[in-house]
């Protein structure tokens, strides 16, 4: 009697075992079926996702996502997870994540609503707001002191689309170039070839502060957006991937570890060049990571 | 397929507060078209005279008109407009490259002139085989007829080696408005760099690109079917 | 001028330049080179084919792509690919694919377009009375095809497919917009780390250079010797 009342308890439980298995969707099944999972990165999103000196990626978000990876290969107790490397820009990672190609985008991507339409974020990793970047020498130091001028910013980015839709708003009649990738957009205004450019606040500090010339660049006093949430990014409408990577980088970033991988990028000196950024982390980070969220609403930070 | 179709995105206003998607592409569009005639007035003027010194007896033109078509034809577009864009400026004297820099509309200007000297050394090669082409007499004839040079070129030669190259160089032509997207590379807005940024702004990037790609192919049918008329316009009688 | 050019960054790059950045162009340009003249050679034998749609399909293609900037294709196929993939196989899920598989895909299926105009010039040059023979032979159509006129068509054909081949080498440049390391996107990336435009986008310019102008003087040699045996 009592062993009979206990057959179904076993069956039941040797029927599950097998079916967490077999019954893997989305990322969870490709990763099982192909043992590889694809990291995208970034060439020039320093410190969070770069190329150092032997042109390797490194950064914070690549730090994250090694964790995570980590915590992938754990939870489906695989015993070999190959990473594969795949390069984004800001204008590719979109289509990139949805199509396939990579699976999780490790780089300095903003969280918002509309994004949310096409992909996926886990919990914030960093908050940044959009300023931009001049030389001293151009005498410009507020938004409205570009008008007129040329301005570059990263196609692709939420900082082209709130630089455009300032311009429109108070008609300034800025003429906004896009360009392929961070470094190149500096590039443009190290050259000469656009007064500013127009980025997360973060990413124009650590592109100042790797220049040539660090003490000869500004960043606007003011901004045109709150401080967005950057996420990594994957493949929307996976929610058992979703939870695993949740799951890992709010423990990651609730334990001293995630403090520390912080600091090892925004307090200490990082490659290629030996930049220390000097950014101790802000309190509304603190929170953020006390509490991790993947919530796209800056006033939620 | 993990994707929202919108095939309305069209006409919802872009974030740059002047129109819709529509109308973004559309300015896009003509960019593209603007950018290819006037690179093609250079392309065609410059790839005239270098065709023509090809084939003048004199040895200097020759050397002269080989050298500008290699090096046109040997290193890739977007390397040239690099060397256009980022390089020329450094090399310059210091406030020569800062007047070039600070031009607006620097991309197009530079776009213009980058792809108007690359098919120049396309243009040419064609200009050449079009008088390579032609039967000797005919240069004969003009000598005869106490033509200087000049005058065998632009009565004689030019007029048939001209009629006989219409073909080709409507794909030449067609080739240069298609190199436009190449100068997305150095900021010039034209339609691929529309459709991307609508892209990029909207995710929408299959209605984007779709959209993108009938109008290349519209415009490629006008091209065609103008070259066609032109053709039986400019048709040698008897031949 | 060159008063400040620093041949060093160009030097300590070399390896980086060579090894990741022209590895990856030039095994991308063989791959499509062979890949291109394998389907132009099928298409221009559908063209030409005289059976009913399969001429119509193949025009379409050939003017279809050709009325395209290879800029806009490559994007087209940098996110479309994995879908086609899907669609391919039969798989539940998008293809992955990676840059370079991406890449060989897109300049395939673009050059395939081009070198089927070449093949179909090669093969309209062979005398009709050939392939007429051939098939008074009792070849069937693919033996004619294989062993008579393709042989020729492609003989005739090589100048004209090399030179091609040329032009593919430096279009591959523009995989550049993706991000990809190829050899000016592993120049591009050396000279926005230092801040050394100038000598590394000269230096990319000579080796295009280069490599494209002793190839076009070889293909001259080669189109002298072919037309000789002619």
């Amino acid at each position: 009697m009592r062993l009979r009342s206990l057959l179904p308890v076993l069956l039941a439980g040797l029927a599950a075992a097998p079916a967490s298995a077999q019954d893997l969707t989305g990322t969870m099944k490709k990763i099982k079926e192909t043992g590889q999972i694809t990291l995208g990165y970034r060439d020039s999103s320093v410190p969070f996702s770069y190329l150092d000196g032997s042109q390797k990626p490194v950064g914070y978000a690549m730090d994250i996502c090694s964790k995570v990876v980590e915590a992938v290969k754990a939870d489906m107790k695989l015993d070999k997870l190959e990473v594969r490397l795949n390069p984004v820009t800001s204008a590719t990672r979109i289509p990139l994540i949805a199509n396939g190609t990579v699976d999780l985008e490790c780089g300095s991507t903003t969280n918002n609503a509309d994004r949310q339409k096409q992909v996926a974020f886990t919990n914030t990793h960093f908050l940044t707001a959009s300023r931009f970047v001049a030389k001293k020498a151009s005498n410009v130091s507020k938004f409205e002191d570009l008008k007129g001028k040329v301005v570059v910013s990263t196609s692709g980015t939420t900082n082209i689309k709130q630089i455009n839709e300032y311009n429109a708003e108070k008609k300034l009649g800025i003429t906004i170039l896009p360009a392929k990738d961070h470094a190149e957009a500096f590039l443009m205004v190290e050259t000469g070839r656009a007064v500013a450019f127009v980025m997360d606040d973060v990413l124009l500090a650590s592109l100042a502060a790797g220049s040539k010339d660090p003490n000869a660049y500004l960043i606007s006093s003011d901004a045109i957006s709150k401080p967005e949430p950057y996420g990594i990014m994957l493949r929307k409408d996976d929610a058992p991937f979703k939870k695993v990577v949740d799951a890992a980088t709010a423990a990651f970033y609730r334990s001293p570890e995630g403090k520390a991988a912080y600091d090892r990028w925004f307090t200490k000196a990082i490659p290629p060049r030996d930049i220390n950024l000097n950014l101790p982390m802000s309190e509304a980070l603190q929170k953020a990571f006390s509490t991790p969220s993947d919530s796209p609403d800056p006033a939620m930070y | 397929m993990n994707y929202n179709w919108n095939w309305g995105i069209f006409f919802e206003a872009s974030p740059e507060g002047t129109g819709t998607y529509a109308d973004m592409l559309l300015s896009g569009l003509i960019w593209t078209i603007v950018t290819a005639l006037c690179a093609w007035v250079i392309a065609f003027a410059v790839g005239s005279v270098i065709g023509v010194m090809r084939t003048l007896p004199g040895r200097v033109p020759q050397a002269f008109g080989n050298a500008y078509v290699e090096l046109f034809r040997n290193v890739p577009l977007l390397v040239q407009m690099f060397l256009w864009f980022f390089v020329l400026p450094e090399v310059l004297p210091e406030s020569w490259g800062t007047w070039l820099k600070q031009m607006s509309n620097a991309p197009f200007y530079t776009a213009v002139v980058c792809l108007g000297l690359f098919t120049a050394s396309r243009v040419a090669e064609q200009v050449r085989a079009g008088i390579q082409a032609l039967p000797r007499g005919q240069r004969m004839a003009g000598t005869a007829l106490g033509l200087t040079t000049a005058q065998t070129y632009r009565y004689v030669l030019l007029p048939n080696a001209y009629r006989i190259i219409l073909p080709p160089m409507t794909s030449e032509f067609l080739n240069n408005l298609k190199n436009t997207s190449v100068a997305l590379t150095i900021g010039l807005l034209e339609l691929t760099a529309r459709a991307r940024s609508m892209q990029e702004f909207s995710f929408q990037v299959f209605e984007a690109f779709t959209a993108a790609t009938l109008l290349y192919i519209l415009i490629n049918l006008v091209v065609v079917t103008a070259s066609g008329l032109l053709e039986r316009r400019f048709a040698v009688p008897g031949r | 001028m060159f008063a400040n050019f620093d041949f060093s960054v160009i030097l300590t790059s070399l390896r980086y330049l060579f090894l990741d950045g022209m590895t990856f162009t030039l095994t991308l340009t063989a791959l499509a080179a062979v890949g291109g003249v394998v389907l132009g050679t099928l298409i221009a034998m559908m063209r030409l084919s005289g059976l009913p749609v399969l001429p119509q399909v193949a025009k379409v293609y050939v003017n279809f792509m050709r009325s395209l900037p290879l800029v806009l294709v490559i994007f087209w196929f940098y996110f479309l690919v994995p879908y086609i993939g899907q669609w391919a196989t039969g798989a539940e899920r998008p293809i992955q694919v990676g840059a370079f598989t991406s890449s060989l895909v897109t300049f395939t299926l673009f050059e395939a377009a081009y070198f089927s105009e070449i093949m179909r010039a090669g093969i309209q040059s062979i005398p009709r009375g050939q392939a007429a023979a051939a098939s008074a032979l009792g070849l069937t159509y693919w033996q004619s095809m294989s062993t008579v006129i393709l042989p020729q068509a492609f003989r005739n054909m090589l100048p004209v497919l090399l030179t091609q081949t040329i032009v593919l080498f430096q279009d591959t440049s523009l995989v550049y917009v993706l991000s990809i390391t190829d050899f000016l996107g592993a120049a591009s990336k050396v000279a926005q780390r230092d801040g050394r435009l100038v000598e590394m986008y000269l230096f990319a310019a000579v080796v295009y250079f280069a490599v494209c102008f002793v190839a076009s003087l070889l293909v001259r040699r080669l189109q002298r010797r072919v037309a000789i045996i002619r």
